[in-house]
């Protein structure tokens, strides 16, 4: 090979390396630049009005009090429905179902589901409920968080069961265990860090979500805890007032969206810190 | 009752109150399962029932029409369709150099102890809310592009025919072109991690044999990683297609909401999500209503393909590998 010849593979190879470090500085620089704007935009409009008083009518004072209400009420109650029902299914997978055609197809399906338009489910739960029951409600709302909050459970709690050893397994077994006791007792204690770490990307995953709401629980302008009417939350607030042309309502739209986006990096990155892994593969 | 025999009886009972338990448990966890299919059939079996009236009104014609006019209740779905596949492939054109570049980068050039911030700041690009991506796009980026980039583009095709009528018209800021460029933003961070992923799955005798022949690092990447990483690279990369496809809210801010369709990428156009999420609930009549719910299924099916295959060739991949960790 000629020296001409390596120098320019030498230089090909800078040039191709450079690249994909600019690529990695572009993809930060975006995160940085996201996360700046909705401090700088966001952090202005924050007091203590915002966790206290209602959503205002345009041009006047208010806070998101009855947002936030609803956007956690709906979120913990869709955790609620959708946790155990994750979890249980997790570890029939794990462990029932193990290598069965049966587990195959369900955890094809889940994963299938995990990265599905999380519109479908609005539309879903809007005829499954929505329509049966004549209005749109908090419940139904819940309802479709919980449908989105499963597959990312399953998925955590499958792989979090199975990277515990058999050996456990079989030294519960030997004792006369059944394996249900050996699944509440020995296995779930052992993965008790995978799982919280699924639930809390679950929670993560569900409590931004916008779409599935607006047809469900819709929103509402009042205080209103009826799990059977409308209820504000905070995504379809921010949706509403960002697309107004109203200044007041954009600017609490931006704090909206600082809260939210704070609460759900932070719940993310307490997960990575727990899970002890930088990649995080469960919510792809 | 003598001792032996009353221990016996309680062991006994002890054991079929195990068993029962056992039962009860196995049965629970097997339903729970289970209703991970219950879900995904309830989802087809109300999208196909929602959209009957429409699809039995248009039949075919809904794949091939673009008006979409709720007053004569004449309802076609080219228009979303046509914006659905443009965003992506524009979303795609951009996320799939800069997620393999990252990939790269953390693989192979990154140093070790700065993997783990520069691999979690990417991912966290996956947890911001989508509704968040929509708020900057609309109030940042779409200005942004509407002030220095758009203008430059129009100025730049305008003598070259063909690429011409891709950058004609006035700079809104919002448009298809801001849409797929915040796509691209949202579902990088998902081909990212596959990639990297299936980059780090290389064998290391492979890549050792080729620096020992005296392969430059783009050469080892560009002739032994990604080769063997192909089936993987394709995986993430329909992946990220599925979320382009489907990804609902930061659409809606950006793209216009116009139910036509325009050669230029910088006009206004609309997406079946975000048609769906400005429209539903606002529709009046059966008609207009089953159209959405039509498009809904027309998504869906769309997306399911997508996702399926890119999950089909990821495990296969598993499969041969072991579990990828």
């Amino acid at each position: 090979m000629t020296m001409r010849g390596l120098r320019k593979r030498k230089f090909t190879a800078w040039i191709a390396m450079s690249a994909s470090a600019l690529a990695t500085l572009i993809g930060l620089a975006v995160l940085a630049l996201i996360l700046w704007t909705l401090i700088s935009r966001g952090l202005g409009g924050l007091s203590l009005d915002v966790f206290t008083q209602m959503t205002p009518a345009p041009g006047n004072a208010g806070g998101l009090l009855n947002a936030l209400f609803g956007s956690l009420a709906m979120t913990l109650i869709g955790f609620i429905i959708g946790t155990p029902i994750g979890v249980l299914a997790g570890t029939y997978l794990a462990e029932y179902g193990r290598g069965s055609r049966l587990s195959m197809l369900i955890r094809f399906i889940n994963d299938v589901l995990l990265s599905a338009p999380s519109i479908i489910v609005g539309l879903f739960v809007y005829t499954l409920l929505v329509t049966t029951m004549g209005h749109f409600s908090a419940i139904a709302g819940a309802v479709a968080l919980a449908m989105i909050l499963i597959p990312v459970v399953v998925r955590t709690t499958e792989d979090m069961l199975v990277i515990v050893p058999d050996s456990i397994r079989h030294g519960s077994a030997a004792l006369g265990a059944h394996p249900w006791r050996t699944i509440t007792s020995i296995v779930y204690p052992a993965a008790k860090r995978g799982l919280v770490t699924g639930a809390l990307l679950g929670i993560a995953r569900i409590s931004g979500e916008t779409a599935p709401l607006l047809f469900t629980a819709l929103n509402n302008q009042f205080w209103s805890t009826d799990l059977n009417k409308p209820m504000a939350n905070l995504p379809v607030v921010i949706f509403q007032f960002a697309m107004s042309p109203y200044q007041d309502w954009q600017s609490l739209a931006w704090t909206g969206a600082l809260l939210i986006t704070t609460f759900v990096l932070a719940l993310s990155i307490i997960a990575r810190v727990l899970s002890g892994r930088s990649g995080d593969r469960h919510t792809l | 009752m003598p001792p032996t025999a009353r221990s016996r009886h309680s062991t006994r009972a002890l054991m079929s109150r195990e068993a029962r338990i056992e039962r009860a448990f196995r049965g629970l966890t097997l339903g729970s399962a289970v209703t991970v299919l219950v879900l995904l059939s309830g989802i087809i079996a109300t999208l196909v029932h929602g959209s009957w009236p429409a699809l039995s009104a248009f039949k075919l014609q809904f794949l091939t029409t673009e008006i979409w006019n709720p007053v004569t209740e004449k309802f076609g779905a080219l228009a979303p369709l046509y914006g659905t596949v443009v965003t992506a492939t524009i979303a795609m054109l951009i996320a799939i150099p800069l997620a393999f570049g990252i990939a790269i980068f953390l693989t192979e050039t990154c140093p070790r102890w700065l993997r783990g911030p520069i691999s979690t700041g990417i991912e966290l690009l996956a947890a911001v809310p989508s509704i968040v991506y929509g708020i900057w796009g609309l109030f940042v980026l779409a200005p942004l592009l509407q002030r220095h980039v758009q203008p430059w583009l129009i100025d730049v095709a305008a003598p070259i025919p063909g690429i011409r009528m891709l950058f004609s018209g006035p700079p809104y800021g919002i448009g298809v072109l801001t849409a797929g460029l915040v796509l691209a933003i949202m579902v990088l961070p998902f081909i990212t991690s596959v990639m990297r992923e299936v980059f780090r799955m290389t064998p290391i005798a492979l890549k050792e044999a080729a620096y020992g022949v005296g392969a430059t690092q783009w050469e080892v990447v560009w002739d032994v990683v990604v080769p063997a990483s192909r089936v993987g690279i394709v995986g993430g990369v329909m992946l990220g297609l599925g979320r382009a496809l489907g990804e609902t809210m930061a659409v809606t801010f950006v793209i216009g909401n116009a139910h036509r369709i325009s050669s230029s990428l910088l006009a206004p156009g609309t997406t079946i999500s975000a048609a769906i999420a400005n429209e539903f609930t606002e529709a009046v009549g059966d008609l207009y209503t089953s159209s959405l719910i039509s498009l809904g299924l027309l998504l869906f099916v769309i997306t399911f393909v997508v996702i399926a295959a890119a999950r089909l060739l990821l495990l296969r991949l598993e499969l041969r590998t072991g579990r990828m960790q």
